[in-house]
């Protein structure tokens, strides 16, 4: 047999470093180290790296440099638009609209806001694909509603939004539109503009960039209240020294991903679509959770089988060298199942045994035959012993 | 999720996977909603537990929890094999982490269930088992 060990499918929880932006960063630990906010010359260097990761970013998703501030993580960027919207706007109505499927950094935001600041949420349900419906969305909306948060894409079944058409009602309606991309940012091209999205949150380390770092796109002219106090950084918008060696990372990231993006996608999609199609020829009754191909994230798959719960499939997985993730109960740490495949419907059986597998830039043939050579075995070996499986 | 090598071991290699046909006890505890279905299967001759088989529906732990429950019975006679408690499965798989507990807990059910499915046939009065709630954690 091939020894094909320390197959990574996970990209959807976090990327590695790509050493060229791990070498894009090295400077600013020892050497370039200044803090951006003095004033000798020295310090002029850090600033100068900010800005220009500042670019970066905004060239990749047809933002105007302006319009990027830099946060500590993506779950920053959720909770400071939802946060910040509702305290700029809360005299104007007190109701947002999200969905089931949404991130927990959205959704206990959201409940957060319900309880702390009177807020109404509308968590609008999603079809058997994960799609929020735009009947649903428009029927959702009133006089008190001040913003829209829906994700990009989904993280566990990929789905991608109707964003561009929840934009376009938004921005008819006076309505602020939230996007979470940090999923979707590393693998779509995203333009701001053409989607009028007036907030999005983005993450450094699912694009091959460090952790730590992450950052939210807001419209020029859009008003938020601050979240972070204190000092002046990122225009007197987001306090805290600034992450430079970070932020640097993300920036040169962001340009390599969108460089990369018209060769790795077709690549990762046709990945994708090998293993989907190899997965439910090989296992029986085998069930795809999420949107068909053109409307799924490139890199993602995501299914149920039947029979087993998802804690065991990942541990056989494991002991052959792959990692992969789940929606089972037992992997959330809790004793519910993700929230998501019960969104789409599914039964407990069927969100209890998911697997979710996540290609990304080290992903290859050669990774996708090893899973099919080995998956329908474990799956099979596990049914044999469950009290719920009948062939 | 850190598991100890015997837990790891039990649910790689476990023992006493399957059916028993027309069993003289059967006992089945869980429910799909908590993710977690244990069926034992026994068979008894003289008040002896002569063969003990399981199918499980769970994680790791749930099923190393049936494996090494259906060893420590085997053999046993049935009032042996009903003070199996829950805390001994768990000690024997060199501790379980907390949140793991109740797949134990599902052994010590499924295997008084089973007991008591033996006696009611053969004429004997169920015992009160141990109820748990499967769907919060123990």
């Amino acid at each position: 047999m091939r020894t094909v060990k320390n197959v990574y499918l996970d990209y959807a929880a976090t990327t590695p470093v790509d050493p060229e932006v791990f070498e894009a960063m090295s400077p600013y630990f020892t050497e370039t180290f200044g803090n951006p906010s003095s004033i000798y010359s020295f310090s002029s260097r850090s600033r100068a790296a900010i800005e220009k990761a500042r670019g970066q970013a905004a060239a990749a998703l047809n933002a105007l440099p302006e319009e990027i501030f830099f946060t500590g993580s993506g779950t920053e960027a959720d909770n400071w638009a939802l946060k910040g919207a509702v305290k700029k706007l809360r005299s104007r109505g007190g109701h947002i609209i999200t969905a089931k499927i949404e991130h927990h950094a959205i959704l206990h935001t959201c409940e957060y806001l319900e309880k702390n600041e009177g807020v109404k949420v509308t968590y609008l349900p999603v079809d058997g694909e994960g799609r929020i419906r735009m009947e649903d969305l428009e029927a959702a909306m009133t006089d008190e509603t001040i913003l829209v948060s829906v994700m990009f894409a989904n993280n566990e079944i990929g789905t991608i939004q109707p964003v561009k058409a929840i934009g376009e009602l938004c921005r008819e309606r006076g309505v602020l539109f939230h996007t979470d991309a940090v999923q979707a940012a590393a693998l779509l091209d995203i333009d701001v503009r053409e989607l009028s999205i007036d907030m999005m949150s983005i993450s450094a380390h699912k694009m091959y960039g460090p952790k730590g770092v992450g950052a939210l796109y807001l419209r020029k002219g859009v008003k938020l209240e601050n979240f972070v106090h204190g000092g002046g950084q990122e225009r007197g918008r987001r306090a805290g020294t600034e992450n430079i060696a970070g932020i640097a990372g993300m920036g040169f990231a962001m340009e390599q991903m969108k460089a990369r993006l018209p060769r790795e996608k077709p690549r990762l999609c046709a990945l994708r679509d090998r293993l989907i199609d190899g997965i439910l020829k090989a296992v029986p009754r085998a069930k795809l959770n999420g949107a068909a191909k053109d409307e799924r994230l490139p890199n993602n798959t995501n299914f149920s089988f039947i029979g087993i719960e998802g804690e065991t499939l990942l541990l056989d997985l494991d002991a052959k060298g792959i990692y992969a993730s789940s929606g089972s109960a037992c992997t959330s740490g809790s004793l519910d199942p993700s929230h998501v495949l019960m969104a789409i419907g599914l039964t407990h059986e069927q969100a209890h045994g998911s697997l979710r597998m996540s290609m990304g830039r080290h992903t290859t043939d050669e990774h996708v035959d090893y899973v099919l050579e080995t998956l329908p075995d474990i799956v099979a070996k596990r049914r044999e012993m469950s009290p719920i499986w009948e062939a | 999720m850190a598991y100890s090598e015997k837990v790891m071991d039990h649910f790689s290699n476990p023992r006493n996977v399957g059916e028993i046909e027309n069993p003289d006890g059967l006992g089945e505890a869980g429910n799909a909603k908590c993710g977690d279905i244990m069926k034992i299967y026994l068979k008894v001759r003289d008040n002896v537990i002569e063969d003990v088989k399981f199918k499980t529906f769970g994680c790791a732990s749930a099923i190393a929890s049936s494996s090494i429950a259906t060893e420590m019975i085997k053999g046993k006679t049935v009032d042996e094999a009903w003070a199996l408690t829950n805390t001994a499965v768990a000690e024997a798989l060199d501790g379980l982490p907390p949140v793991k507990m109740h797949c134990s807990v599902l052994a010590e059910e499924a295997i008084h269930k089973a007991i008591n499915d033996y006696r009611v046939k053969h004429g004997m009065n169920a015992a009160p088992v141990r109820e748990f709630d499967h769907d919060h954690a123990v």
